[in-house]
């Protein structure tokens, strides 16, 4: 059968070979792995790192790990961690400030960024990456730890095979497969027979580590299994976000529904927390006990905080109610005026980590359908 | 007493808040008024006094007081060209509620309230046109007061 | 991200809470600011606030900021002493539109601290006089006792060229001014709503019910300009905290016209 160009199948044992690879080339590994009970993101040695044969299962509010296929490598959804801790980490410091006489010295902290391969990362968090891009790399300001991270930063994408309960990234159109923006893709092929890898390198970075693993070309059979995964799964997902929301939900700002999602949001912060798109942050100030040098740290902020609106004299977004009603007009709504797309990539985490279960497909289409 | 009686007429004919008011009207409100100039500083009527009167401002500027027991009296409004200082006339018991003090040179046409309140109830057609022309001025002022009310400025600042 | 560092030259108490501050760079001085403009000034160890730019830096004259002791930093920031270091980032945020109302009339409403951000705009007009038509300045504050640049104020009204009208909530009888809210100043000024520019700031319901007056005259959302405040952090629109829906008040603001975002002060808790 005749080969697909730019289409390469590698082995399990062959795979298994690419975290030494990635060590070669110079790159950290962070990828799937369990910790506490949850499939998080963390330093990848070998294939004994990751969660084989797990797989997850996911619904409004609720989230186990369990056995899965045995010896499939990619047989569950996302977890509750995305990229963005990698890119902006929750705290960072910005800035000591040096008491010098009267006059303040402020000194940049040194910091290198060190080459990192994202390995196993989903489509749907990919674009995440692209969508925070946007806000933090090609405005007028860019944040140059941002882009040193995401420049030195490879990505290994995994098509996705075993969507959760909670994903609907068909109608955001993000997945479950990647289009572009990966320096390798791939997709695991895992039945009673065969069990293999689809690589498609989307780099010159890719096509390196496609030449040093021990691989072949690809049929039209086997590229055909890959993508039959990946359609299955859209056949799966059963969720899914109303389209068009840009100027449907700030004009809705009144609707009755705000009111009963309030009654139900516990105003936790979860859902910012583990959207991989959200990039609100604050800026906590300290200073030494001996009072001549200060720190600045910048560390991430949710919406739902009481502070988050606070102007002197008391907070703009007082209750449950408009705060909530910040958060999805925003990441849904308001997020194309500001970025020519929606904030949001359906991954579905802010559902599966929302303690009451609250599912935004639902408010959504609750608010916009006039129900 | 016609020609002055006349440039009565022709000032409220000039005045914002007998805009629009027919010839017929404003010679009867007319009839009613006489010019007066106060001095700056002159008091012209205090909080408990009758309101016998009211005043169409032509120029200068009169301060509203309320007397505060242990401090300074306080200046709650103050009045001026175009505007027409005192509703208490036209409702019982008739007695002014605050002070009144020229701020500077005013030129008013006080118009008598016992005069043109028989002229009302004879002529229900003007009194309805005058207590509508009051309501605006007593609604532009409620919504002054309210706006006021709500201290915009203690709270607010730049940073 | 950096705050450059700056030095306190003067400082003079405008009201009991409120001060203005004469800055000068160590070294290297921030871009120049335009009128409407805001900056960062950070206090050691406490944070960092935007704040007005209220004297625009050149010809001898100092950066300027005008600061109402409020909060952890302004406190900090009203505490400082000639001599003093703080840091300053900026200039952020879009202008007054004085380019655009050039040729015609200009009114400005300011209400409290509000007249901070304005003042480098009267500047510029009375400096360009010529090139604008009738100027009026009304404003409004709590007391005599809470106006800005009082001293300012007089001198600008003894010219014959612009009007300037104040007015206070309340006063006791040393006040020879007028009492009453800012927005009862409108009528006393001629409007032709086709040759106008209106400039407001001050509390967002003062600015609500002085646009919707001068709408009422006839004037277009379009030609009147509001200054909006929110919690800003970054002034960069990367940190999330100044959105008012789909506008960051740190780069699309914080001078609007109102037709962008009268809609958006109408909604509750935005």
């Amino acid at each position: 059968m005749a080969t697909v160009p730019g289409c390469f199948v590698v082995t399990p044992s062959d795979l298994s070979a690419l975290f030494g690879i990635l060590d070669e080339l110079g790159y950290r590994t962070l990828g799937p792995t369990v910790r506490d009970g949850a499939i998080v993101i963390g330093e990848i040695s070998g294939i004994s790192d990751l969660p084989i044969g797990i797989t997850d299962e996911q619904g409004p509010g609720r989230y186990r790990l369990r056995d899965g296929v045995a010896g499939a490598w990619f047989g569950f959804a996302v977890g509750p961690q995305s990229a963005r801790a990698h890119l902006s980490p929750p705290e960072r410091p910005l800035l000591e400030i040096r008491s010098r006489g009267p006059t303040l010295e402020f000194v940049e902290p040194e910091h290198h960024t060190e080459r990192t391969a994202l390995f196993g990362i989903r489509p749907c968090d990919l674009a995440a990456m692209e969508v925070q891009d946007r806000v933090l790399a090609r405005g007028p300001h860019p944040d140059p730890r941002y882009v040193a991270a995401r420049d030195t930063t490879l990505v290994v994408v995994v098509n996705c095979g075993v969507p959760a309960d909670t994903c609907f990234c068909p109608s955001t159109r993000t997945g479950p497969r990647a289009r572009s923006g990966f320096d390798l893709s791939v997709t695991e092929v895992v039945d009673q027979t065969d069990h293999y890898f689809v690589l498609e390198p989307g780099s010159e970075a890719g096509v390196e580590i496609v030449e040093r693993l021990e691989h072949r070309p690809a049929d039209r059979a086997e590229v055909n299994a890959a993508l039959a995964t990946t359609e299955a799964a859209v056949e799966a997902i059963s969720r899914s976000l109303p389209e068009q929301l840009n100027g449907r939900l700030l004009a809705a700002a009144d609707h009755s529904r705000w009111d009963e999602v309030a009654a139900r949001c516990l105003s936790c912060g979860n859902c910012t927390m583990v959207c991989p798109t959200c990039f609100c942050s604050d800026v906590r100030d300290t200073t030494d006990l001996a009072g001549d040098t200060a720190t600045r740290v910048q560390v991430w902020d949710s919406c739902f905080t009481l502070g988050h609106s606070h102007l002197h004299g008391g907070s703009v977004r007082a209750d449950t109610r408009s705060r909530y009603r910040q958060w999805l007009t925003h990441k849904l709504d308001t997020w194309w005026d500001q970025f020519g797309q929606s904030g949001c990539v359906g991954c579905g985490r802010c559902i599966t980590w929302c303690p009451p279960g609250i599912d935004l497909t639902v408010e959504a289409a609750a608010i916009v359908g006039g129900g | 007493m016609v020609a002055r009686r006349r440039s009565i007429g022709d000032l409220l004919a000039g005045h914002p808040f007998f805009a629009d008011l027919p010839d017929r009207d404003l010679e009867l409100i007319a009839g009613c008024g006489r010019n007066e100039v106060f001095r700056p500083g002159q008091l012209l009527f205090r909080e408990g006094d009758p309101a016998d009167w009211f005043y169409v401002i032509r120029r200068g500027r009169i301060a509203l007081g309320i007397g505060v027991p242990g401090r300074e009296d306080l200046i709650i409004d103050t009045l001026g060209p175009g505007e027409v200082l005192g509703w208490s006339w036209l409702f019982p018991p008739h007695v002014w509620t605050m002070d009144a003090r020229a701020l500077d040179t005013v030129h008013a046409i006080a118009l008598d309230g016992v005069c043109l309140r028989g002229k009302c109830d004879e002529d229900p057609v003007l009194g309805y046109s005058l207590a509508r022309r009051f309501a605006g001025i007593l609604s532009d002022r409620l919504a002054a007061t309210r706006l006021r009310l709500l201290d915009v400025y203690r709270a607010q600042s730049r940073g | 991200m950096t705050p450059l560092p700056y030095r306190v030259t003067a400082k003079r108490r405008e009201t009991p809470d409120t001060w203005t501050l004469d800055l000068e760079p160590v070294s290297e001085p921030i871009a120049t600011p335009r009128p409407g403009q805001f900056t960062m000034l950070y206090a050691f160890g406490r944070g960092e606030i935007p704040i007005s730019v209220s004297g625009l830096p050149g010809d001898g004259a100092p950066l300027r900021h005008t600061i109402r002791a409020v909060g952890n930093v302004s406190e900090a920031l009203c505490d400082l002493a000639p001599g003093d270091g703080l840091g300053v980032r900026g200039p952020f945020g879009t202008c007054w539109g004085l380019d655009g109302a050039e040729g015609r009339d200009v009114v400005i409403m300011a209400g409290g601290i509000g007249l901070a951000p304005l003042r480098p705009a009267i500047e510029h007009v009375l400096v360009h006089r010529d090139s604008y038509g009738r100027f009026a300045v009304l404003v409004g504050c709590r007391t005599p006792g809470d106006l800005l640049y009082a001293g300012q104020l007089e001198s600008w009204r003894g010219r014959f060229d612009v009007e300037v009208e104040v007015t206070v909530d309340s006063a006791d009888p040393g006040w020879h001014g007028d009492v009453g809210v800012v927005t009862s100043l409108l009528p006393r000024i001629p409007v032709d709503p086709d040759n106008i520019a209106v400039m407001m700031c001050g509390p967002e319901v003062m600015m609500r019910f002085g646009a919707r007056a001068m709408v009422e005259r006839g004037v277009a959302e379009v030609d009147i300009e509001v200054s909006t405040e929110r919690n800003m952090k970054c002034a960069i629109g990367h940190c999330g905290h100044c959105q008012l829906g789909p506008k960051f008040i740190c780069a699309d603001g914080p001078v609007f016209p109102l037709s962008q975002v009268g809609p958006l002060l109408a909604v509750r808790s935005l």
